[in-house]
């Protein structure tokens, strides 16, 4: 999640109101953004997902002015029309079909406020334009650009300028391959036999959005006074919503915001729109979901503290807010401004009968058994690896890969259990013999007849070694527990590579197999680095909880 | 009297190395002399210590033993020796006579012809070549005593009884063994911790009472027990004070424990447990939970994908319902995330990211009449992170879902804060958060007393009326949870690096304590 960093001078001088640091720590947490820090000069917050207009420092004071009451209520934000327009092509609707744009003069740039922008615009790409596949933003400095500006796409090869930081003019293609933007969200281009372009009425390229804007008409300066702004994309509430983000910010920071008039085909949209959606207020279920008995004007002056109008029960939602779905998202921001903390905790006499899943009850017996037999529980993780699983056990069982494990010790489930007993003693050598071990663990096989088409079943491994460790010993552990449990079983000698030839069997219920056992093959155990007899048993619990209950 | 009742507890391994320490108080020569195995004699004098019968003392020594060379100086004799012999019979000799007639290396050679020369017992001329005869100081002193015996000061250090030890030598001895020391491979010096024992005032008159073996029985046996003739002992006593060796039964993982404790806790608060599937598919672990398809939480970096067999199936009518709500809000009053759902990632398999999978199957299956009701469940779940001291991949995760018509924000809490104090955290604190599939959202922290500070457990909220509608059929509030289980755990059992929870180190999980909770 992205964090913002702030002055807390200028912090305070948007809110209007200091706090001392405790007071101001408490509020920030109950607000609804993760504290990570706040000193004398600075705020370092986390922002939730689903608040990105909380991610610049107009925003956040904004919304935090409101919640400790010192501003509440609606922001009126003033728009007036530039009678500039935009003409979307219909070539650009198969590549980047959508934008939305605006002009925003008395920006008075200085280094501190570009970079303020600029970071706006960098955090709004990664969160909520999902790194610039849904919004891509672009700023230019208007009084380089002639409008009509005309949104289209073009062969990438006839898209000749000289991008931004770039020594010399290329074209589109070029970029893709030279350029470090280009390098790194070429993919959002990828396959297109045309690509998107902003151009002015001199023909001037402005940018090739989602990738980068030209060097000549979109470089943000010192000299800039008025903006040119677009977000483009694929779902204009979405771009509106952005673009809307952005604006409120530069209005806070003493900007003035004028529409632009989108020619799109035949449809014609005016943006910015910064007027209020409106919502109406379910008072009764959203006293009922929160447990509160809260009156109109109550819960009327709580929107306020999130910023919200309220008129003929109904909530006047701000333009930038992008969250406010449905009736539950009202109710949250109620209760935040209510005060998650003065709600008083309360179990409700409801009557529901306990129960354990019957099949965790069994494997807690099946345990205990052992426990009685002097093993130890281990506890195995369900990541392995091909070596452990196969190599070292010299098995061939068919394991089911992970497509993208960052760790190559961990990029298979398993398919026995086992391997992993085998390497809690590879890992134990240094420890007291006899070592007397066991889990309980799943395992995963490929089976159309689920729904994942991948069965997982739970088996009991036993693993024991020590100088005198033989089949004897193995053998009587697995009877003690299928005796305990009260099934009649079959014991016939197998073949298993893992294990000794002559001292390894297959153990059956009514012609099921469901375990074997035997004497580990002294090839496995030097794999492993053993150096005292391993004999082990694996048995398939799941099945024989079917058993046992049929 | 007091004696008496002392001797009556002496084990018999004490019995036999008391009386030796009348003759020796080096703990080598005690097992020397009772026969004994080292461990025994030091079983048996720390027995007695605590009975304050003996006093111990460990203190560093450098020993002293003879080197490859020392040894075979003692059996052959010195090289300079030889040498001198030589000289006498046949002086003056030139230097490829001695060697030859010696037969000594090179190296012994010139270190017997600088000793020698250093004790003055030969002179070194140049004629034609170079002349070797004894020295005019060494020929009057020959006449007194034989000249050889002018070595034996170093013959004598080579036989003594070795190991010796450099704090037992006189003065002439101690600068014969830096002579020594100066030479190869003669003498070999380690420090060694030396270990003795010296009875105590009532060690000594125990000895000299003298410890009668007979009239005491040591063990009772079967044959004792058949005879009677125990009857006429006297049963030796234990010291029942002293410590014995630890033994090690078998025992559940103790994470195995704190799960049995916490599964407990949520059944003694009515809760039924849910099981399931770790692979599962994205439509369940996500897109049931209104986790929208363009969601940061679905990227590879957080969750693991299954290559093969990549894609489950799906139940239709669920899907359909899943679709429309995420498209448009379906019938649940919602607007939806308006994008156009695909049935295809959707499909895609993975590891369950959280129980609350788990939790969206369950609803699936409830039925009005069955309601309220309310489900817990302490499962795996998985991450797509290396291990690390602070990271897992696969942990636990406590999950509890309460689908109750007439539930609320505040039962909520309610429910967290009984759970969390049977945990042993009576301050528990609720503050806003986000999660897709919860609204209103909250993250839980714990007062950590210890620390002084909030700790995060975990994530809590209402599903959203877009969860539930689908999977249920009907609109009910669910009150919903997963909590991290690691740290309280670690909290519990001193461990610092979460890998070792599940290192599975036997000697850790031998002496692991009980969940004494």
């Amino acid at each position: 999640m992205p964090t913002i960093n702030i002055s807390r001078k200028v912090f305070e001088e948007y809110v209007g109101k200091k706090l001392p640091t405790d007071k101001l720590k408490d509020r920030i947490s109950y607000l609804g953004t993760d504290l990570e820090d706040a000193t004398n000069n600075e705020i370092i917050v986390e922002v939730f997902p689903n608040r990105p207009d909380m991610l610049s420092v107009q925003g956040f004071s904004r919304a935090f002015s409101s919640f400790i009451g010192a501003k509440t209520g609606l922001r009126n934000y003033k728009v007036e029309h530039s009678h500039e327009k935009v003409i979307i092509d219909k070539s650009v609707k198969d590549v980047r079909p959508y934008t939305a744009c605006a002009i925003v003069r008395n920006m008075h740039f200085d280094d501190e406020k570009i970079k303020e922008v600029i970071d706006i615009q960098e955090k709004l790409h990664i969160t909520y334009g999902r790194n610039r596949k849904k919004v891509a933003i672009g700023i230019y400095p208007y009084e380089k650009i002639k409008t009509p500006i005309t949104f289209k796409a073009e062969n990438p090869e006839d898209i000749i300028f000289q991008p931004l930081e770039f020594p010399r003019e290329i074209n589109a293609l070029q970029i893709l391959k030279q350029h470090p933007a280009g390098k790194e969200y070429g993919h959002l281009l990828e396959g297109k036999k045309k690509f998107p372009v902003f151009r002015d009425a001199n023909n001037e390229v402005l940018s090739v959005p989602p990738i980068i804007n030209s060097h000549k008409t979109g470089k943000i300066s010192e000299k800039t006074t008025n903006v040119f702004i677009e977000c483009s994309g694929f779902d204009f509430n979405v771009l509106e919503k952005c673009l809307n983000i952005i604006i409120a910010a530069l209005h806070e920071m003493g900007s003035k915001i004028y529409s632009m008039d989108l020619i799109d085909g035949n449809k014609k949209y005016t943006t910015p729109d910064l007027r209020p959606e409106e919502m109406k207020v379910d008072i009764g279920f959203i006293n009922k979901w929160l447990g509160l008995t809260l009156k109109e004007n109550e819960m009327k002056k709580m929107l306020e503290r999130m910023g919200y109008g309220y008129s003929n029960k109904k909530a006047l939602i701000p333009a930038y807010r992008a969250d406010i779905i449905h009736q539950t998202d009202l109710a949250e921001d109620i209760a935040i401004a209510y005060g998650y903390e003065n709600f008083k905790e309360t179990i409700p006499h409801v009557a529901t009968i306990a129960e354990e899943d019957k099949f965790e009850v069994f494997k807690r017996k099946v345990s205990d058994l052992l426990v009685g037999l002097g093993l130890l529980e281990a506890s195995t993780y369900n990541l392995t690896n091909e070596d452990f699983q196969n190599k070292r056990m010299n098995a061939k069982l068919e394991l089911i890969g992970l497509a993208n494990s960052i760790s190559s010790d961990y990029n298979r489930l398993r398919a026995w259990v086992i391997p992993s007993l085998m390497e809690i003693l590879s890992n134990n050598k240094h420890h007291e013999y006899p070592q007397k071990i066991f889990t309980i663990g799943r395992i995963f096989k490929k089976n159309e007849k689920f729904d994942t088409n991948i069965e997982e079943n739970e088996r009991l491994a036993v693993a024991l070694a020590s100088e005198k460790t033989d089949y004897t010993e193995i053998r009587q552990a697995l009877d003690y527990l299928l005796r305990s449990i009260g099934v009649k079983y079959d014991v016939k000698g197998t073949e298993h590579n893992s294990f000794i030839g002559g001292r390894v069997a297959r153990v059956s219920i009514n012609g099921k197999n469901i375990a074997y056992m035997g004497e580990i093959h002294p090839e496995v155990l030097l794999d492993w680095n053993l150096e005292v007899p391993v004999a082990a048993f694996e048995l398939n619990l799941t099945e024989l909880f079917e058993i046992i209950n049929k | 009297m007091e004696i008496e009742k002392t001797i009556a507890t002496l084990h018999p391994l004490e019995r036999k190395v008391l009386p030796a320490l009348k003759e020796t108080n080096s703990f080598d020569k005690i097992a020397e002399k009772t026969k004994l195995q080292k461990v025994e004699v030091m079983r048996a004098l720390q027995w007695l210590q605590n009975k304050k019968l003996v006093r111990m003392s460990k203190n560093l020594q450098e020993e002293i033993n003879l080197g490859e060379n020392g040894l075979k100086y003692k059996e052959k004799g010195l090289p300079e020796k030889s040498f001198l012999q030589f000289v006498m019979k046949h002086e003056p000799c030139s230097l490829e006579e001695l060697q030859k007639g010696t037969g000594l290396s090179r190296e012994e050679f010139s270190i017997s012809l600088g000793i020698l020369k250093s004790k003055q017992l030969i002179d070194i001329a140049k004629e034609k070549t170079i002349i070797i005869k004894l020295s005019n100081k060494a020929r009057e002193e020959g006449k007194k005593t034989s000249l050889l015996n002018k070595l034996f000061e170093v013959e004598n250090f080579l036989n003594k009884p070795f190991p010796i030890y450099t704090s037992q030598l006189k003065d002439e001895e101690k600068k014969v063994l830096e002579e020594l020391k100066k030479r190869k491979e003669i003498v070999k010096i380690n420090i060694v911790k030396i270990i003795t024992a010296q009875p105590t005032e009532i060690g000594n008159k125990i000895i000299m009472h003298g410890i009668q073996e007979k009239d005491i029985l040591d063990r009772l046996t079967v044959d004792v027990l058949k005879s009677g003739s125990w009857k006429n002992k006297k049963i030796r006593s234990y010291d029942v004070s002293i410590n014995v060796p630890n033994i090690f039964g078998g025992k559940r993982h103790f994470v195995n424990h704190a799960v049995d404790y916490i599964k407990k806790i949520w059944m003694d608060l009515g809760f039924k447990e849910m099981n399931g599937n770790f692979v599962q598919t994205s439509f369940w672990d996500l897109d049931a939970l209104f986790v929208p398809q363009d969601h940061p939480a679905r990227d590879m970096q957080d969750t693991f994908y299954i290559k093969e067999p990549a894609y489950g199936k799906l139940p239709q009518e669920l899907m359909r319902r899943v679709k429309a709500t995420h498209e448009n809000g379906w019938t649940t009053g919602s607007k939806g995330w308006q994008y156009e759902w695909s049935e295809r990632i959707a499909k895609d398999n993975l590891l369950r990211t959280h129980t609350t999978v788990l939790s969206a199957q369950t609803i699936a299956k409830l039925k009005k009449e069955g309601l309220p009701a309310k489900f817990f469940s302490v499962g795996k779940v998985f991450r797509n992170e290396t291990l690390s001291w602070k990271s897992l991949f696969e942990f636990i995760q406590v999950e509890g879902i309460v689908v109750d018509p007439n539930a609320n924000f505040k039962h909520l809490k309610g429910y967290l804060k009984e759970f969390f104090a049977k945990m042993g955290f009576p301050d528990v604190r609720i503050r806003p958060g986000h999660f897709p599939y919860t609204e209103p959202s909250c993250e839980c922290d714990v007062w950590h007393s210890k620390k002084n500070q909030w700790v995060e457990v975990g994530g809590a909220g209402i599903f959203r009326p877009e969860v539930v509608k689908p999977l249920l059929g009907f609109e009910c509030p669910v009150l919903a949870w997963g909590l991290g289980m690691e740290r309280t755990i670690m909290e519990y059992y001193n461990i610092t690096d979460v890998r070792d929870i599940y290192k599975n180190d036997l000697k850790q999980l031998r002496e692991a304590k009980l969940w004494m909770k």
